[in-house]
């Protein structure tokens, strides 16, 4: 048992620490996201540099063969910073699932120009229909002769109008759940782009019979990896929501001291002590369980799903806990878009709402509970 | 004991009904259905109807113009409306300022702004807090010094809710600086249009422009617009706080959240079964309707008290408390409900006059709802301080 980050993780934090102090301050993060979405940003750049495009992926991808607890490390400090920049689901998401489906070909097309910072790709999962259940999926393909044809609607797809080309999952005649690599300006596609209430690029993609070559088919049967990498991004959403408790209840505890009423601070109130002490519990007990997910990653599918969505459930009622402390114990202060901790608790809540809500995860936990 | 409305109260409880179902503009409630944000048109218009009605002032007596309504009237108007998707009366003017006018003003105030209110001539705002004000509302800072026939007014007043559109401002100043800090508090009745007033926006976290800073520069305020003697604005300010708030739970606000609460969760579907059937959802709304039950007592509890004469204190702060957590709770179970369809945010057609296709339409506001209810807890004494008072005055800690 061993809790200690290695010398390179450590150097890892740091660097990253700084970064995001020194480039992502409240008035950078507005300025950030009133740009459009953009996959060639200087932050992007920097990233690349730093070797964090590569980080997650395995050595002979090309990649620097990072861990969970590389990935838990890289997401806390960006949720810290709530930085903008899609690394999970502009690069890691549809990545790893390049990574385990695509052959050499289609790795040299998609994976290595996404790893050398040239383009974003985005993952396209969700369906309206199907809440959180990534594998109850209405699109269609079809393939007829030399092609592809598929037809659906894809919902709340993150990073699409940056992305170079999106990853689609779909239903085959095989009864097997299918992936493909559409690109952005593929006919018979059509987007409707929004922001969501978190501040997140995201849109919902139409297809209307895009017709696709074989080559961009990624899989025939992607269910299983599919879960791989669902998995990989909750145990990323956990630690960066860690980043965003950390730092809404660093605020809120601030605020306490600085801010006076009945001519004393806040933080002298006991009933606001004891508040504030909740708030710290529900981070560090959270903590605990994204350590736990990023750790898990490795692990025989059924126990990595069973800890993954403890951990996800968990961090889930924890940060909305946080959130909404953090709001009460701001006042009204907290109710405005100019106070920052109000983007921490968009955030926070919200998270509930990326790749199952605790509700979801609760149900997977009960499914898997050992009675002995 | 007996839970049940009394015949005449039956008749009246169909009468509103009817009235609403007749004259509520089906453009308003649909837009206070969809959580959009109404424009200045859409208050007024409503407001006019329920003037013309006689039913815009619920709370007044007759003497002054209004229906004359008891505290069970009151209950069953307001729960009728809430259900029927019509919007609230602005409340600054016919629920705020006109008790104290009508309590403290002189005659000649009297006639003057209660026929205006009643006419929805003027629109009226709150200058309360200020930014270092907020729940030590007696620490406010506003200066009026005395010149003449004047006041001069000096200060920042903020989380002013729809002062955008108002042409007058009632408002607590200091007009003594030694007094013991409550006894050198004034109210003042200030025309907007007045030199030196500028009001500037406040967005909220879900992007609403619905409250605003108010800057007061050398203002002259006239003295024959204070309400009261100088030095009783706070008794003013405390009266306001207590008065008449029997409604303070949003009973019929939380009764609508969770009509349509049930209804999404029936239609949504959830690994192929509506969500409602998910056993741990259903029990989180179970839970809420539990809450609810007990809530609607407690404030029948409350309102039957006032009819019989007894003035509603501290209740009101038990009502208040218990009534933001549950519609807080609501709002975070209809957010839930959606799943991943709470994520898209449209700003334009929530706060504007953009349109949306119907099912986005639909599920627009319900995170920003969520966001937005967050103020129930805040606004008004904030949760925490409804407690205080609970502590003190109920339970004499």
């Amino acid at each position: 048992m061993d809790f200690a980050l290695t010398d390179e993780q450590r150097m890892l934090e740091e660097t990253l620490t700084r970064l995001v102090a020194d480039q992502v301050s409240a008035e950078q993060r507005r300025a950030m996201l009133a740009a459009a979405p953009n996959r060639d940003s200087a932050l992007w750049r920097t990233f690349a540099e730093l070797g964090l495009l590569h980080m997650p992926f395995s050595e002979d991808m090309g990649g620097l063969g990072g861990d969970g607890t590389d990935l838990m490390i890289i997401m806390q400090a960006l949720g810290r910073g709530l930085v903008p920049e899609p690394y999970l689901a502009g690069l890691v998401l549809p990545g790893q699932l390049l990574a385990l489906t695509a052959n050499s070909e289609q790795q040299t097309r998609w994976l290595a120009p996404l790893l050398e910072g040239e383009h974003q790709l985005a993952l396209a999962w969700q369906e309206i229909g199907a809440r959180y259940d990534a594998f109850t999926v209405a699109t269609q393909a079809t393939q007829q002769g030399d092609q592809w044809q598929l037809n659906g609607k894809k919902y709340v797809v993150l990073n699409l109008e940056a992305a170079a080309a999106t990853l689609v999952s779909a239903q085959l005649a095989s009864g097997k759940l299918g992936l493909f690599i559409v690109p952005a300006d593929a006919p018979g596609t059509s987007t409707h782009l929004y922001r969501t209430i978190d501040d997140q690029p995201a849109g919902d993609l139409t297809l209307d019979s895009v017709t696709l070559p074989l080559t961009n088919c990624l899989s025939e049967d992607v269910s299983d990896v599919l879960a791989e990498v669902l998995a990989v991004g909750r145990a990323a959403l956990c630690a960066q929501a860690i980043g965003a408790m950390e730092e809404a209840c660093d605020q809120t505890l601030a605020y306490l001291k600085e801010r006076k009423q009945f001519g004393v601070p806040l933080s002298t109130f006991q009933a606001l002590q004891h508040r504030m002490v909740d708030m710290h519990l529900h981070l560090e007990q959270s903590r605990s369980m994204a350590i736990l997910a990023a750790t898990s990653l490795a692990l025989p599918a059924s126990e990595r799903d069973y800890k993954i969505a403890a951990a996800k459930a968990y961090c889930g009622e924890s940060a909305r806990f946080i959130a909404e402390q953090a709001i009460q114990l701001h006042g009204a202060m907290g109710m405005t878009e100019e106070c920052y901790v109000a983007s921490y608790a968009k955030h926070l809540v919200m998270f509930d709402h990326y790749l199952g809500d605790s509700d979801y995860h609760l149900e997977t936990v009960s499914e898997l509970l050992k009675v002995a | 004991m007996n839970l049940t409305f009394s015949p005449e109260e039956q008749a009246f409880h169909e009468q509103v009904r009817r009235f609403l179902a007749d004259s509520l503009p089906s453009d308003i409630s649909e837009r206070v259905r969809q959580g959009r944000h109404l424009r200045v048109d859409d208050h007024l218009r409503w407001q006019n109807i329920l003037s013309e009605q006689g039913w815009l002032a619920s709370n007044w007596p007759k003497e002054f113009g209004g229906p004359g309504w008891g505290p069970v009237q009151r209950h069953i108007f307001d729960e009728e409306c809430a259900a029927a998707h019509a919007p609230t009366v602005v409340p600054f003017g016919v629920n705020m300022v006109a008790p104290v006018i009508m309590k403290f003003g002189s005659i000649e105030q009297q006639q003057h702004y209660l026929p205006r209110i009643l006419s929805n001539q003027d629109w009226w705002c709150q200058g309360y807090s200020e930014p270092g004000a907020g729940s030590d509302l007696a620490g406010l800072n506003t200066r009026a010094v005395r010149n003449g026939d004047h006041y001069i007014v000096n200060g920042q007043k903020t989380w002013t809710t729809l002062g955008q559109h108002a042409n007058m401002l009632f408002c607590l100043v200091r007009t003594d600086p030694v007094a013991k800090k409550q006894a050198g508090i004034s109210f003042l009745l200030i025309d907007m249009q007045t030199p030196g007033i500028t009001v500037r926006p406040i967005i909220t976290l879900d992007g609403a422009h619905e409250v605003n800073e108010i800057f007061l520069d050398n203002v002259r305020v006239p003295v024959d617009n204070r309400v009261g003697e100088e030095g009783q604005g706070w008794t003013c300010a405390k009266f306001l706080l207590t008065h008449e708030r029997t409604g303070i739970a949003g009973l019929g606000h939380a009764k609508q959240a969770l009509r349509h609460l049930k209804s999404l969760a029936s239609r949504i579907q959830h690994r192929g079964k509506p969500l409602l059937e998910l056993a741990s959802f259903r029990q989180r709304v179970v839970k809420a309707e539990l809450e609810l039950m007990a809530l609607e007592v407690t404030n029948l509890r409350v309102i039957a008290a006032a009819r019989d004469g007894g003035v509603p204190g501290a209740e009101s702060s038990l009502l208040k408390v218990r009534g933001s957590e549950l519609r807080q709770e609501l709002s975070e179970l209809t957010r839930r409900a959606l799943g991943p369809a709470a994520l898209p945010f449209f700003p334009d057609f929530l706060h504007g006059d953009d349109s949306l296709d119907d099912e986005r339409a639909q599920n627009a506001a319900a995170s920003a709802q969520y966001f937005n209810r967050r103020k129930l807890s805040i606004y008004g004494g904030a949760n925490e301080i409804q407690k205080s008072i609970v502590a003190k005055t109920i339970l004499n800690m």
